[in-house]
């Protein structure tokens, strides 16, 4: 009894949000060469001042509505609820303009460098659905756009390279180390260095110096706020008993827990790419095989070897083919706040077909890593599971095309 | 007092050089010190080569990649380097990122680098405001000099608390760039070089980043106590051989 009074405490005293020096815990941080300083520091002073402003508001939440088509539908998943028997609610974020949830933070931070007098906006991509993201608000507001995408990813992504190239963006293929999203990620930061005054960097994840982990989940928790009430219509209150998403870098699962982070009844779900098995070599399971360290400007969890280099990871997603996770996950699976599961290629591309199948939708394979966990985890028949639906799988049918030789 | 301290009191103009360590052979690391102290080079930044090396244009990126390729850890650097000092005598600086120094233990490292004989840091990604609320006393501890970098962009606030945090020189960064990107300096670096020797600093500034030859050499020094040179020697090295490293040292100054 006295035991789970104590339990209760810490778990109302335990803070989940970034601190005023931009830490979760003991992750987070700024970890940055001085030359971005006052580009980082710029942000820091400004973003929740500008976040705030009323004309920002009306903007950002009028191209929410108008232009993304928010908000998301929140679909009760009828046939895939029978047959795992409980209650599965899907936040349909792959119906966005652009086909996933990346474009709420482009939005936001497009914005953003707007009212910083930026004129040239630069962008990591894996996939490149964060590129085509980013693409697609530069055109819209009539910014210069460069997108770094590795050079492995431009070849086996084409349509995404094709359908930035349409929107204006110039691509440009990271050719250092293992050229993929770590290494696009490294070249844009170059970019950043070498332009320091009228750029702006869009980081499509919740990674990176504080304030973007930051930043990028208030832009991203629009999600878990249409979720509250959606799902007070449907089902009479406001929190779900748990809410599920993919993690690479973790802005889709950022968004999604964001306003349940301290509503200790909702169980908090992080899904990882276990690749080829978390014991194979090749996977991307950071919170399992990562240690703190530093990446790409925080400290977090990270897969790296015993001397501290960063190492490749591995996933069939390029979405979560990342070797680290955002610092806010980290401090989630440091506290035991979240738990974290891993999903192999092989589950995650079943579950994908699954889907189409019963629900006939097809997933992005990432979000298909989130639906393998029903054949892992039972759940009662009455709980109330929200999955985030993070993308949809046009970008992947020639992954799924390969894997079941349709 | 440490040998940084010592040289900067010299009466001369410092040519510090960078190489990565491991590059282009494992073995090579005490050889390249070895002749460039030999050869007239004041001050030698060793660099411990890093997966991701944010700073660094392609010239460090792909010597730090074929360095780490040939097996350069921690731990061989420091079983290189444990004799040093029987043969050096100029100073040395560990120039690395942050991530193998914390996964080494920070203590750890500073302790080992006081036991070789290291006498500076250069952790590009680790902040002052960090080091000094988190690392500065153990730095201290061990007797080793830390030092940071300020851009044409660093604030006069800033490179204030800078000079007060540091106990060796600062290290002055030509031109909003990662390493190895600009050819010469311009109008724009002239203003910025009088503007931060106007300043009066406590610490003597090292200016780096576009050296390459005796012109950006000379034209650093005529502003600053010294200048260091990393992609260009990198550069040379791959092109030529580190047997050449006399005709390198000698077309600088």
């Amino acid at each position: 009894m006295l035991r789970c009074v104590r339990n209760d405490e810490k778990e109302k005293t335990m803070n989940y949000n970034v601190n005023e020096k931009g830490y979760y815990g003991e992750f987070g941080g700024a970890f940055i060469p001085e030359m971005l300083y006052p580009n980082v520091e710029e942000l820091r002073q400004n973003y929740l001042k500008i976040m705030a402003e009323p004309d920002f508001q009306a903007e950002f939440n009028q191209l929410l509505k108008d232009y993304v088509g928010r908000p998301s539908p929140l679909y009760f998943a009828k046939r895939l609820s029978e047959k795992y028997n409980t209650k599965i609610y899907l936040k349909r974020e792959d119906l966005n303009h652009t086909g996933a949830h990346k474009i709420n933070n482009t939005i936001g931070q497009i914005l953003m460098a707007q009212r910083l007098g930026k004129t040239r906006i630069i962008a990591e991509t894996g996939a490149g659905q964060h590129g085509v993201a980013t693409a697609t608000v530069c055109a819209l507001m009539g910014l210069e756009c460069i997108v770094y995408m590795g050079e492995i990813d431009i070849a086996r992504q084409a349509p995404n390279v094709a359908r930035m190239k349409m929107l204006g963006a110039k691509v440009v293929p990271a050719l250092s180390g293992s050229r993929t999203l770590k290494d696009a990620t490294n070249e844009a930061i170059r970019d950043w260095i070498n332009n320091p005054v009228n750029t702006h960097y869009i980081i499509g994840s919740a990674i990176g110096p504080h304030p973007y982990p930051d930043m990028v989940t208030r832009f991203q928790a629009i999600v878990s706020e249409e979720i509250k009430w959606q799902l007070k219509e449907v089902e009479g209150r406001e929190n779900p008993d748990y809410v599920v998403a993919c993690i690479g870098g973790g802005s889709n699962a950022a968004g999604t827990y964001y306003h349940f982070l301290h509503e200790p009844d909702v169980g908090i779900i992080a899904v990882e790419a276990a690749g080829l098995g978390i014991d194979s070599g090749e996977s991307a399971a950071t919170s399992v095989l990562g240690k703190e360290g530093i990446i790409h400007g925080c400290k977090t969890l990270l897969m790296q070897t015993k001397d501290g280099q960063i190492t490749e990871p591995y996933s069939i997603s390029a979405g979560l083919d990342y070797p680290g996770v955002g610092p806010m996950h980290a401090h989630l699976a440091k506290t035991g706040r979240a738990e974290f599961m891993s999903i192999t290629d092989s589950d995650a591309m079943e579950a994908g077909l699954e889907l189409s199948k019963l629900e006939g939708i097809i997933p992005a394979i990432e979000t298909s890593h989130a639906l393998a966990i029903f054949n892992y985890k039972t759940f009662k028949p009455d709980d109330v599971v929200v999955l985030n639906l993070s993308g949809r799988g046009d970008k992947d049918l020639q992954n799924y095309i390969d894997y079941f030789k349709i | 007092m440490n040998r940084i301290n010592q040289k900067l009191e010299e009466d001369k103009k410092l040519l510090s050089i960078y190489f990565t360590a491991g590059y282009p052979d494992i073995n090579d690391t005490v050889t390249i010190i070895q002749d460039l102290e030999k050869n007239g080079v004041d001050m030698i930044e060793i660099g411990l080569p890093f997966s991701d090396p944010l700073a660094d244009g392609p010239t460090i990126q792909d010597s730090s990649t074929q360095a780490l390729k040939n097996g350069m850890t921690t731990e061989v650097l420091f079983n290189q380097l444990k004799d040093i000092r029987k043969t050096v005598n100029i100073p040395l600086i560990i120039m690395g990122y942050f991530n193998p120094m914390l996964q080494y233990g920070v203590e750890a490292f500073c302790k080992k680098c006081s036991e070789i004989g290291i006498d500076g840091l250069i952790i590009p990604d680790l902040p002052v405001d960090v080091y000094h609320e988190e690392y500065q006393t153990i730095f201290e501890k061990y007797g080793l000099i830390n030092v940071f970098l300020i851009t044409p962009q660093t604030s006069v606030e800033r490179i204030n608390f800078i000079d007060s945090v540091s106990n060796g020189f600062i290290y002055m960064v030509s031109s909003a760039s990662v390493t190895g990107s600009k050819k010469g300096f311009g109008s724009d670096q002239e203003v910025y070089f009088k503007r931060i020797s106007n300043m009066d600093l406590k610490n003597p500034q090292i200016i780096g980043f576009g050296i390459s030859d005796n012109k950006t050499f000379t034209q650093a020094t005529n502003f600053a106590k010294g200048a260091i040179i990393g992609s260009a020697f990198i550069k040379f090295i791959s092109e030529n051989s580190i047997d050449d490293i006399p005709n390198f040292v000698t077309s600088i100054r």
